[in-house]
């Protein structure tokens, strides 16, 4: 059986009087390619920026790559952020940076590899995420969506992570250039063996990448599986999100 | 466990690098300089490394050796990986097919004559910003005193609070202390020549001419020029200022005129506001250190100190308020698509407003002693 990389256990969320998460438990396991749907407004990007630190946990349990990070202190909060990459729905590439520095960036900072090899490992990076060598001396203003797209994840793949975290990634994109990024998706996990978690709202997205999902609708987890056994969920949600292909 | 390796040498030139730990990017920089001699030295010698050891093997190490393999090959050795298992030959193949050996994406810095062009360049190109800056202005302002554009009301009643009421405390503090300093200097130095009740002249020259209208206009540079510079340069950023013109909304009119006319109007204020707070800390300062009452320095102050220097300093007012609002105004319109631009902009919008008042104040001075003012 595989490895759990991430699971969740009676997670609790609440923002003022709103009660976000009531009692929400999931798990991802490794090499898997796994989504967070839901309505909008129903704490899927909330979720997410708990894994990776952007938001306190407040109540419950969270336990990444085997160890519970619950207790964890800074250094140890750090050691893990080099374990994962992010991808921001706006990208969030440095502006007064070209391509090739951002990419760069992580690898400058965290390690002391002498500039021909970062230089060489940016390359890499580009070549994979479908980005021409020479796109790497363009500032992130002078490209266009898809390929900001594109940097963004090179540059959270810089470290060679174990878990990529993309907050919905397909979204303002078309949708030519949003199945090509599906396609890219499978490809890096299948390559450097990623574990995936995203948000996700894109349907095409949902059949093509996903192996499973957990959906949220109403403070809870309403199904958690793959998409044949996620569509046989009672819930609102569920029915009018998936009503489309059912026929 | 980090990346490590063992170097054994066998007969031949052989030498075998038994690769073990965890190889990944957080992990190498351990090895990274055993790598790096490793590729020096020698020709003709061929490498094994054996990863079978490893208990990681990513994309980044793979470059690294790689790497190795390349320039060990360029002096005529050889190099191979012996491994345990696909995964880790299959690393090596994909950097193998995805790499690009020797790119390099060093930003070229510009040669002395490329930077002087540039700068020739550029320069032209600000001053035909400015005058198309100073040109829309006045269409702006035409249109609305021929009633084609409605005035923002509302709007500059915001900026007038913003800009200037919110600016009252620390323009009146500053300018007290001020007066208190410099009556204080100013005190020692007139007590020995028994020159007591002189302190009235000087501190209502000084500060009605010059000290308030000068440290108003560098207050309010700083508050509010740099925050016209930075909220209309994120509206660039953001496209809102796009979007305003889309919707027929005329930026100029929209942002800069509201902008603009509140600043004139209420530097006279912050002026005399400043005159005033001034003024009460020389009196203070006049009565503890020279004993002069404050009935005393006021009765000499309406009678010396002559309406017209009160008018002199008033009047530079709306003068600073334009070279101000204009400045900053300006660098928020020149950001560009990215956010160190809205930094620069800022700062050259503060830096250039008080350097642009400060000469503004000296043509001031010489046009105003030339007519005898």
């Amino acid at each position: 059986m595989a490895r759990t990389v991430i699971e969740v256990n009676d997670l609790v969320t609440r923002f003022g009087d709103r009660l976000v998460h009531d009692h929400i438990s999931l798990h991802i396991e490794e090499g898997e390619i796994y989504g967070f749907l839901g309505p909008s407004g129903c704490g899927k990007s909330t979720l997410l920026r708990e894994i990776i630190f952007l938001e306190p946990i407040q109540s419950g349990s969270i336990r990444i790559l085997e160890s519970d990070v619950c207790g964890y202190g800074h250094d140890d909060v750090q050691e893990l952020r080099k374990r994962w990459g992010v991808l921001f729905q706006s990208n969030a590439l440095f502006t007064s940076l070209t391509v090739a520095e951002n990419i760069a960036l992580p690898l400058k900072e965290h390690t002391r590899f002498p500039a021909p090899l970062i230089d060489e490992i940016v390359a890499f990076k580009l070549d994979i995420v479908g980005l021409r060598q020479r796109d790497g001396f363009l500032y992130p203003s002078e490209i266009s969506g898809g390929m900001q797209k594109k940097a963004a994840l090179a540059r959270a793949l810089a470290f060679d992570p174990v878990l990529l975290f993309l907050d919905e990634p397909t979204s303002g994109l078309d949708p030519i250039s949003a199945r090509d990024f599906d396609a890219l998706i499978v490809k890096l996990r299948d390559m450097m063996n990623l574990t995936i978690v995203m948000v996700t709202h894109d349907l095409a997205s949902i059949e093509n990448t996903l192996d499973r999902m957990a959906i949220i609708d109403e403070r809870k987890i309403v199904a958690e599986g793959t998409l044949d056994e996620v569509k046989q969920a009672n819930s609102p949600f569920v029915r009018t999100f998936f009503a489309g292909e059912a026929k | 466990m980090g990346a490590e390796l063992k170097i054994e040498k066998r007969q031949g030139g052989q030498t075998v690098v038994y690769c073990s730990g965890a190889w990944e990017a957080l992990h190498l920089d351990a090895v990274v300089p055993a790598l790096d001699a490793l590729s020096r030295c020698g020709r003709g010698r061929s490498v094994e490394f054996d990863l079978s050891e490893t208990t990681r093997f990513d994309s980044v190490a793979a470059t690294a050796l790689l790497r190795v393999q390349r320039s060990l090959e360029e002096c005529g050795g050889t190099v191979t990986f012996t491994h345990d298992d696909g995964k880790k030959a299959s690393v090596l193949q994909m950097v193998r097919r995805y790499g690009h050996p020797g790119s390099r994406f060093d930003v070229k810095e510009p040669g002395i004559f490329e930077q002087a062009g540039r700068t020739a360049v550029h320069m032209l190109e600000e001053s035909r910003g400015v005058l198309d800056f100073i040109g829309h202005t006045f269409v702006a302002l035409w249109q609305s005193l021929l009633g084609k554009k409605p005035w923002r009301f509302k709007e500059t009643l915001y900026q007038i609070d913003e800009s200037a009421i919110k600016a009252l405390w620390i323009i009146g503090l500053t300018m007290f202390l001020v007066g208190i300093v410099v009556a204080y200097q100013s005190a020692i130095q007139l007590r020995t020549y028994g020159a007591n009740i002189f302190i009235v002249d000087m501190m209502g020259i000084s500060i009605l001419r010059e000290l308030a209208p000068m440290l108003t206009a560098i207050i309010v540079a700083g508050r509010s020029g740099s925050a016209f510079a930075a909220q209309i340069g994120v509206m660039k950023l953001t496209e809102e200022i796009d979007a305003m013109r889309t919707m027929g909304f005329d930026p100029y009119a929209y942002l800069v005129l509201p902008r603009m006319v509140a600043l004139i109007v209420m530097m006279p204020i912050l002026i005399f506001f400043a005159d005033m707070f001034g003024m009460l800390g020389g009196m203070l300062v006049a009565k503890a250190e020279l004993g002069i009452s404050s009935t005393l320095f006021l009765e000499r102050f309406a009678s010396v100190v002559h309406i017209k220097h009160f008018v002199a300093g008033v009047v530079k007012g709306p003068f600073f308020a334009v070279i101000i609002a204009g400045i900053g105004i300006y660098r928020g319109l020149g950001v560009k698509n990215d956010t160190e631009s809205i930094g620069i902009n800022t700062t050259r919008s503060v830096v250039e407003s008080i350097f642009t008042v400060i000469i503004c104040d000296a043509l001031f001075s010489i046009v105003f002693t030339n007519l005898g003012f």
